[in-house]
């Protein structure tokens, strides 16, 4: 199949910027997202052109590297899909893709369709902790945990910190990857010492941090590619509120 | 917004259940008025509870406001720069219209204050009986005030419909399952609230109510 590509190429964080157009040739509906560029950047590199940069690395939907706005949806239109997992079969020979990189202020572009999401860091290190005496492992069963409970959390526990629910928020919010993150542990006994002050201290640094305000409207989990729940977020507010008192 | 919003739900509540009151006729809506300023009266003064529930109820506008600009705001500093595509893949018109509903609906209040409370741009005039404005304000020939009214009630029905379920969210009251009934129940108070409100100006405009 053949592609008429948008794609936005900026060569460092102080370039303006800029919409460019290429054309991939031959693309085999195999392929996945990342290897059509690849083949797009060999070509280019051929040239003696620039190929554009984008983040990647396992390629296997887990690490939360990859990640680009294509057609005006994060991680494009496939539900949940990291890019890396999303596929051309799901693209119609011809057809004009927008390939953009994740914008929020707090994301700044390093290059091209490369943003650095180091604010999510800084957010983790504001709480998304336990602290465990040190020695040698505790026995896997010394805690009892709910069923239900271990359930919830681990859902939570699967959101992979790739930015598509800020890039996707109308307001540029980081709420859900935050719940996500303080309602895995919060759900846990573990979690439980730290439960108020982890809330307060990883919902004041997100704010810090310049994301925008939560206002519900749900772009987040839906293009979440680990299907993180609202319910996160009513989670987090209950804790936070908690804690405000 | 949460908590401000809800003063204002519980506001239009009574406001819509008030209204109503004109299908009994001119006399009982003119008492239910009266009633509401000697309401508490040997212990406060005339207009006394009115009174406090107005500045409870100005406050709650103002505070809202506040904090819609202040998201607003803070939206607006978190993503400087636009995307060239965007389309958005959550369910529901009415997330979309909130801000500038919003602002749509205080405009309309501005007007609907200087109509039917203090009667200035209202035919029967300032100082009317409130049935004599609203009845009079509603006529046929004012066919184009109903009209404004119809289209400002349903801005606010589809503002309550993504506002009193997110409410709930905010406040961390929505999980799992009881999140489609609280969903659901905000969509059947916002319908239940815009035919409540609807139903005394298109009665008057189609003669029912005289
Ligand atoms: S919540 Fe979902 S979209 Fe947001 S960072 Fe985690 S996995 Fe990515
Ligand atoms: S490259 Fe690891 S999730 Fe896509």
């Amino acid at each position: 199949m053949d592609l008429t590509l948008k794609v936005w190429r900026q060569s460092g964080p102080d370039d303006a910027g800029r919409m460019v157009t290429y054309l991939a040739k031959d693309v085999s509906p195999d392929m996945s997202f990342l290897e059509m560029l690849d083949v797009v950047n060999e070509k280019l590199i051929l040239e003696g052109d620039d190929p554009i940069a984008f983040d990647h690395d396992c390629r296997e939907g887990i690490c939360g590297m990859c990640g680009m706005v294509i057609n005006g949806v994060a991680h494009g239109e496939q539900r949940a899909t990291t890019t890396c997992q999303l596929h051309m079969r799901h693209f119609e020979d011809g057809a004009e893709i927008t390939i953009e990189p994740w914008r929020a202020a707090p994301f700044p572009v390093i290059k091209d369709l490369v943003v650095d999401r180091s604010a999510f860091d800084r957010i983790i290190q504001a709480g998304g902790f336990v602290s465990v005496p040190a020695g040698s492992a505790p026995d896997a069963h010394a805690v009892p945990v709910r069923k239900e409970d271990a359930d919830d959390a681990f859902d939570a526990a699967t959101c992979i910190g790739c930015g598509a629910c800020v890039a996707a928020c109308p307001n540029g919010s980081a709420s859900l990857f935050t719940a996500a993150k303080i309602t895995h542990l919060s759900l846990l006994p573990q979690g439980q010492p730290e439960r108020l002050i982890r809330a307060k201290a990883m919902v004041d640094q997100m704010d810090a941090e310049g994301f925008g305000g939560c206002t519900n409207t749900g772009e987040c989990t839906a293009v979440c590619p680990k299907g993180i729940p609202l319910d996160t977020i009513a989670q987090m507010n209950t804790d936070y509120l908690k804690a405000s008192r | 917004m949460a908590v401000t919003g809800a003063v204002m739900v519980g506001f239009l509540a009574l406001h819509m259940l008030g209204n109503l009151k004109i299908f009994y006729g001119r006399e009982s809506f003119n008492e239910y008025a009266h009633w509401l300023r000697t309401l508490l009266q040997p212990f406060l003064p005339y207009r006394g509870v009115l009174t406090l529930l107005e500045i409870g109820l100005f406050l709650a506008v103002v505070l809202h406001m506040w904090a819609a600009i202040t998201l607003t705001r803070r939206a607006r500093k978190a993503r400087p720069v636009k995307y060239v595509a965007k389309k958005s893949q959550a369910t529901g018109y009415a997330t979309h219209i909130m801000r500038w509903g919003g602002v749509t609906i205080a405009l309309y209040i501005v007007w609907h204050l200087l109509d039917l409370t203090f009667g200035v741009v209202n035919p029967a005039g300032f100082n009317s009986a409130p049935a004599d404005r609203m009845i009079e304000g509603f006529q046929p020939g004012r066919w184009w005030v109903t009209a404004v009214y119809v289209i400002a009630i349903i801005l606010v029905g589809l503002h309550l419909r993504h506002g009193i379920w997110s409410a709930f969210q905010t406040l961390g009251w929505v999980k799992g399952e009881r999140r489609r009934i609280v969903k659901l129940g905000a969509l059947a108070f916002s319908a239940v609230l815009v035919l409540g409100f609807l139903a005394p100006p298109l009665a008057i405009m189609f003669g029912v109510v005289k």
